[in-house]
């Protein structure tokens, strides 16, 4: 149990994926811009992990075994299908959920973030409770890191900025900020 | 569509509309293995490869594959691309490829390639999808290069691994972890936009004493 707390805490703040690893940086820069926004496609992230990990699980459990060249290519389309499924279920029969959440879905599926994490996972050999909360603690890391950043948008919305800033650079220099704070964790558990 | 020569096709990639400086683009790998120079060539070149098969391929397939699954098939196309660009770093390079790890896996998803394959491969014929894979390609190689350089000068004192600042250089070392990636991109989008403005404001300056004059005269009445 502590090991798997370990490695939620792990991927959700030593090795935050935004801004340590650099995987799903296009919600970061498109949808961070208001905080109700960015904790919906968080809550998303957080659902698509944990669906990507025990499909990558399963996969590379009882299919992969004999053609581990096809992994790539597997992962893309299996997850891609599964989340399209799922997506569908959920507009069927919950669409008060669908309006929450299904919109940004069929964009997690192309995000990087959802790939890496079935690639560390499999890199790592993590089991299936692992991987679980391998996920669970990337998605919190994804949700922290978006919402910190669109509550730091929306002040910077009414601040004055000089005009060459009023584009991506200064998105990217905070978020460089934040990548330098979260560096403060990678001590955490080695003392 | 516009219409547009062989040449544009080619050239528009490399500067003009660069898939990383200018269409914020594969920023994931922009950031992420910029740390050293070397590394941000492999990966480059493997993305060029990435590019210019599937370019290829979705050119040469755009009447076979049906509209409706078109997105589908291009990820099995680019995703085959980039098993075999994996193989080949892993047998050629194998230090590179074990510092790169899962980002070389992480080509499919890169943006910039599924982008190139709807916008322009799957609608144009196979050379012009070639030329436009290339300016592209070399466009993202650039930037991939510029980001590499900058980091590993100021991170690490030296370039390909080879000292050029000096024993007495201390190494700003937060250059080549991860908040250096983010600061890097940021302070040269900055700078292009500066420079962007500054081009615009050019023939303003040139009419100042002009509308000086104007006014003045305008007083004098």
């Amino acid at each position: 149990m502590g090991e798997l707390f370990l490695i939620l805490i792990s991927a959700m703040l030593v090795n935050n994926f935004t801004l340590a690893l650099f995987l799903g940086l296009c919600p970061f820069m498109g949808v961070s811009a208001k905080v109700g926004t960015a904790l919906r496609m968080g809550a998303a992230n957080v659902f698509v992990l944990v669906i990507t990990s025990i499909t990558a699980w399963g996969l590379n459990t009882y299919v992969l075994g004999p053609a581990p060249y096809l992994r790539i290519i597997s992962f893309v389309v299996v997850i891609a299908s599964l989340v399209q499924i799922v997506e569908m279920t959920i507009k069927k029969f919950s669409p008060a959920l669908f309006r929450e959440l299904g919109i940004f879905l069929p964009l997690i599926t192309t995000n990087c973030a959802i790939l890496g994490l079935a690639i560390f996972q499999t890199n790592r050999g993590y089991g299936f409770l692992e991987g679980l909360a391998f996920a669970v603690g990337a998605g919190l890391g994804l949700t922290l890191a978006l919402v910190l950043m669109a509550s730091i948008r929306e002040q910077t919305e009414l601040a004055t900025v000089p005009s060459v800033a009023r584009n991506m650079g200064l998105v990217l220099i905070v978020a460089g900020s934040l990548s330098l704070a979260f560096m403060g964790f990678a001590g955490l558990f080695t003392g | 569509m516009k219409t547009t020569t062989g040449r544009e096709d080619l050239l528009r990639g490399v500067w003009r509309e660069n898939p990383v400086l200018v269409q914020l683009l594969g920023l994931c790998p922009a950031l992420a293995v910029t740390n050293t120079v070397a590394n941000s060539l492999a990966m480059g070149l493997a993305t060029f490869f990435v590019l210019m098969g599937s370019s290829l391929l979705v050119s040469s397939l755009k009447g076979v594959i049906p509209h409706e699954v078109r997105i589908s098939a291009y990820i099995l196309i680019i995703a085959t691309f980039v098993t075999i660009a994996d193989m080949v770093l892993a047998a050629v390079v194998p230090d590179i490829h074990k510092a790169l790890g899962a980002f070389i896996a992480l080509i499919v998803v890169n943006c910039m390639i599924l982008g190139r394959q709807e916008a322009f491969a799957s609608k144009r014929p196979v050379g012009r999808a070639l030329l436009d894979a290339a300016g592209t390609g070399v466009g993202f190689v650039v930037a991939m290069l510029l980001m590499g350089t900058v980091r590993e000068v100021l991170g690490n004192g030296s370039l390909l691994g080879v000292p050029v600042l000096g024993s007495g250089y201390e190494p700003w070392v937060v250059m080549i972890l991860p908040p250096g990636g983010f600061f890097t991109l940021g302070f040269i989008l900055l700078g292009f936009a500066w420079w962007r403005g500054r081009a615009e404001e050019r023939p303003a300056v040139r009419e100042w004493p002009h509308g000086v004059r104007t006014s003045t005269r305008k007083e004098a009445a």
